[in-house]
């Protein structure tokens, strides 16, 4: 996915003289060559997270369509107060685009790890479109999306990937359909194949999206039974609150699947950690079976 | 190049600090800005109340954005906002509050108030304009010697200073606010990054308009304007 992005950016730089990246030493070296053609386009200011998001609200200030990039927890987590202020409060826009967020870098452990990045945009208001795509062909077009306009626009990339891309789901994308008010699981990016693992067999309507916000509420409504199960692939719970309002006049049962709000202190790879929060095919059916069965056995 | 103003708004302005009422906390703040502010809407800014969207208009950032009762005044006296608007500072329905709003005052550049976000800010707008091929416009942001605390301004006086962005213009007021100070003065920690400064008495405007149009090529270049101690 970082490979779609760096290629995107690159050609976007080359297409349209209002896009701008902003660096902050990571990924700098693939940028060098598209950095010698436009180097007013192009800054690195080395590592300098709280500067990367002035100087995007900067550039956004004068017209100019800035791209923002890093670790997703030096992007959001360290530069949290930028985002807010330099970003929202001047009323300007930006493409933030991370890589890494909640434990892709399982090796480098919970420094280089940020499960609650999503979380964060949701505590700035409704502003933010949050893009999480599953697979790296769906990378390009929801970037250029996102440069095509002025809006706040956050694009978390990871290292995770589902066999398959499904460009067209912005909104929820029924993938495997139940019966009459089966039970709704909603797989988010690459939550999307130990999702179809987990629920093998099982009579439950599975949906998939790239977007998380502004979340599908309405397909939410329309497809949901009694028992929604949500699975995302950052912390726990992060869209409960939008399902609870989508729901607010059904009654219903929500099951708000993610990463785990505790400091393993473990290393490991991605796949461990999966294992660790839950969040592989075997986890996920033993909390979804979980789940469904303490109301109908 | 440069149209020199000549507009002096100093007769208007103590009657219009005076209409800012229940400011008391930070009427200091508002004595030590307001000479830079005088002189730089006065004589060196190149923006009017009918160039506020204007991309060749120069630009100034308050980044220290509390005790902005000096620069709502210098505002209404240039007629960017009406002078009515001072009389209901901070109310329910005013468009000024403690701490400048950029979508609620023509002219503002920047909302702030927030310490250490001005100049991330003005090093992205000095970027944009050039990227923008607009070569012209200066950007300037005045902040405060206690603001300098802030971690955030070290790594835009750095990256600035090493990428010789010389469109830009920072002013520090000092009046010695800052918890620590600054062992070896404040002008040596912008000029060691390699930016050029002047320090000057912060209520001598005829220094003030030397320093502030003192810039070189090549290089940032920063205004020590020092005043009494903050009371």
């Amino acid at each position: 996915m970082r490979t779609a992005f760096i290629d995107t950016t690159a050609a976007l730089l080359d297409e349209d003289p209002r896009t701008a990246l902003v660096l902050a030493d990571i990924s700098a070296s693939q940028f060098a060559s598209v950095g010698h053609r436009h180097p007013d386009r192009v800054i690195n200011v080395g590592i300098r997270e709280q500067l990367m998001i002035g100087v995007a609200g900067g550039l956004a200030l004068t017209g100019l369509r800035p791209i923002a990039h890093s670790y997703a927890t030096f992007l959001v987590d360290r530069a949290y107060e930028q985002i807010k202020l330099d970003l929202d409060h001047q009323g300007v826009g930006a493409v933030l685009v991370s890589v890494g967020a909640s434990y892709d870098g399982a090796q480098e452990g919970r420094t280089h790890q940020s499960p609650g990045d999503v979380a964060l945009f949701d505590s700035l208001g409704d502003g933010w479109t949050v893009r999480v795509p599953g697979h790296p062909d769906e990378v390009k077009a929801l970037l250029r999306d996102a440069v095509s306009t002025d809006d706040r626009v956050y694009l978390r990339l990871g290292e995770q990937r589902n066999r398959q891309a499904h460009r067209d789901a912005d909104r929820l994308l029924v993938l495997r359909r139940g019966g009459a008010n089966a039970p709704v699981v909603v797989a988010v990016g690459p939550m999307l194949d130990p999702t179809m693992a987990a629920t093998e067999g099982m009579d439950v309507t599975v949906a998939y999206t790239h977007t998380p916000r502004p979340f599908d509420e309405a397909g939410l409504r329309a497809l949901a039974g009694t028992a929604v199960v949500l699975v995302e692939p950052y912390l726990a719970g992060t869209s409960s609150a939008v399902v609870s309002r989508a729901l607010a006049e059904v009654p219903h049962r929500l099951l708000a699947l993610g990463v785990g709000q505790t400091d393993l202190h473990r290393y490991g790879s991605p796949a461990d950690h999966a294992r660790w929060h839950g969040l592989d095919a075997d986890g996920l059916r033993r909390s979804i079976e979980a789940f469904l069965g303490s109301v109908s056995g | 190049m440069a149209t020199t103003l000549t507009t002096d708004s100093g007769a208007r302005l103590p009657g219009l600090i005076r209409r800012l009422t229940g400011d008391e906390k930070h009427a200091p703040s508002a004595h030590s800005t307001i000479d830079v502010l005088q002189v730089l809407y006065d004589r060196v800014l190149r923006v009017t109340p009918d160039r506020v969207d204007d991309p060749e208009r120069d630009r100034f950032l308050l980044s220290k954005g509390h005790g902005p009762a000096a620069y709502y005044a210098v505002l209404a006296a240039h007629g960017f906002i009406p002078d009515a608007w001072l009389d209901d500072l901070a109310g329910p329905e005013s468009r000024l509050g403690h701490h400048p709003d950029r979508l609620l005052v023509p002219g503002v550049e920047i909302s702030s108030g927030s310490l250490g976000h001005g100049l991330g800010l003005a090093v992205g707008t000095a970027l944009g304009l050039r990227a923008r091929g607009l070569h012209d416009p200066r950007v300037y942001v005045l902040l405060g010697d206690a603001e300098l605390d802030e971690g955030a301004n070290h790594e835009a006086i750095a990256y600035a200073g090493a990428t010789g962005l010389d469109s830009l213009t920072a002013i520090v007021v000092d009046n010695s606010s800052a918890s620590y100070g600054w062992p070896g003065g404040i002008a040596s920690r912008f000029t060691v990054n390699g930016w050029t400064a002047e320090t000057v008495d912060g209520h001598d405007h005829d220094a003030l308009y030397a320093a502030l149009t003192g810039h070189q090529p090549r290089q940032p270049h920063l205004v020590v304007a020092r005043t009494e101690r903050k009371g």
